[in-house]
């Protein structure tokens, strides 16, 4: 059986991790290499960076810590923030990620997840959305961080990536990014039962019974979640036997 | 002698040779690991590496236009019987036929044929991406040091369908039943990706290494 995935997240700026309360008050926490590797040993099973602030400066720092890590860590990895281009997509898959999460580009520029599903395959492009509810039953886009409105209704949205090619969505719900009241569970089920590919649900844990609700209630295939892990709350391992208690297949 | 890792221009080949570096490191070996697309150093090589990412059929182009790489990779496999090991779509190659985007020609190592996952009416995601636990079908000496239902980390929408039921070491369940692992003499393909199977994986890489056909 498919086993639901724990992805833990790393805020990375200027090659230091970092993690935003709704993306501000950063607070500056490590090396994101030795990180990597802590998730790794402890069990997750994918990792993800996130370049927070990479639409506005320098990307060479983000591929020499792609490099580092995947030459250290033996699982998925995931790079997103500031990819704009098919040559940054490029450069961050020779550089060492598996997979590559498109956030704003993909509103800007449709082509980009099509053009670059096809050239690089649908299995490493995640479209990365954020959403925020406008009203019941309605979300919006946002892009730049989260900074920018655009109009577009979030669930047409993501199924039109599905069909330009994206080969998973990162779902991150704005309200409760940093709030550690867990997921937007409506968002995160309605999202997963329009579209074929799998969800990941991101935004708001606080603690392990959110991410169980995040599977459970929300049918994600798999939970990222940042602060819990990054601070030392819980293990990735500890979060597995949560889940695993609650019945939700899990490796362990 | 060599390990090379073919280079095709498909999807992130430095994974999978970071993976055999450290595989090798792991046992010790002195093996050297090239990425290369040169039919010559191939030609030379003691083991190598079908990597594969994307369509079946841009992978199959991919191998077509680099002058030589075809016949080169007939000759070692089927003529020097050198081990080859194909990943994912690497290991999707050695089917006649694949039915990604449409119909293309593939190596014909193994009869058998590449078609979508039946998704049991959208009731299960596609693609099929994450861990999931793999089921020997037969003693096997690439598997040596593994427990049975070992997981090991997926991320495909197409699956090898083959009647050459011999052929089949390892299958595992999404929705039905999935061949993900086939070997034949010198031929070994997984469709999983040990180069991201973490412990797992390298286990794979190191039996790879140590094989003696």
């Amino acid at each position: 059986m498919l086993k639901k995935r724990i992805i833990p997240c790393l805020d990375v700026k200027n090659g230091r991790v970092v993690k935003g309360i709704n993306f501000v008050n950063l607070v500056d926490a490590g090396d994101p290499v030795e990180q990597a590797k802590i998730y790794d040993e402890q069990g997750a099973d994918e990792l993800c960076f996130l370049d927070i602030t990479a639409s506005n400066e320098n990307r060479n720092i983000i591929l020499d810590t792609v490099k580092k890590t995947a030459e250290k860590c033996f699982i998925p990895l995931t790079v997103g923030g500031g990819v704009r281009t098919l040559e940054d997509i490029r450069n961050l898959l020779l550089a060492g990620a598996d997979k590559v999460s498109i956030n704003t580009a993909a509103v800007n520029n449709k082509n980009l997840v099509k053009e670059s599903s096809e050239k690089f395959g649908s299995q490493c492009i995640v479209v990365a959305v954020d959403a925020k509810k406008i009203s019941e039953n309605k979300w919006e886009i946002f892009t730049h961080g989260g900074r920018k409105s655009t109009g577009i209704d979030a669930l047409k949205f993501v199924e039109k990536m599905e069909s330009l090619g994206a080969g998973e969505i990162l779902l991150t719900s704005m309200d409760r990014d940093g709030t550690k009241k867990g997921y937007d569970l409506d968002l995160t089920k309605k999202v997963s039962n329009l579209v074929n590919i799998p969800v990941i649900a991101s935004g708001g844990v606080g603690n392990l019974e959110h991410l169980h609700q995040g599977i459970k209630i929300g049918k994600a295939s798999a939970v990222l979640a940042a602060s819990i892990f990054h601070f030392g709350e819980h293990t990735i391992l500890e979060a597995k036997q949560y889940l695993d208690s609650k019945g939700i297949p899990v490796r362990i | 002698m060599s390990i090379t890792v073919i280079d095709y221009g498909s999807g992130n080949l430095k994974s999978a040779a970071k993976a055999l570096e450290a595989a090798a490191n792991n046992i010790n070996s002195d093996s050297k690991i090239i990425v290369t697309s040169d039919p010559a150093i191939i030609k030379e090589s003691k083991k190598i590496i079908l990597p594969g990412q994307g369509s079946f059929r841009d992978c199959y182009l991919g191998v077509k236009k680099i002058p030589g790489l075809e016949d080169t990779l007939n000759e070692f496999v089927l003529v020097k019987k050198k081990p080859i090991f194909g990943i994912c779509v690497g290991m999707q190659l050695f089917a006649k036929i694949g039915y990604e985007s449409q119909e293309t020609k593939g190596f014909g190592w193994i009869n058998g044929s590449v078609r979508k996952i039946n998704n049991i009416n959208k009731t299960l995601k596609l693609p099929h991406m994450g861990w999931n636990q793999i089921e020997f079908k037969k003693d096997f000496t690439l598997f040596s040091g593994l427990e049975n239902k070992s997981h090991m980390y997926f991320v495909h929408s197409y699956e090898l369908i083959t009647t050459q039921k011999d052929c089949i070491v390892a299958t595992t369940n999404y929705g039905n039943s999935i061949i993900v692992a086939v070997a034949k003499e010198n031929i070994f393909g997984t469709q999983f990706h040990p180069e991201k199977s973490q412990k797992n994986g390298l286990i794979i890489l190191e039996n790879f290494l140590k094989w003696e056909v």
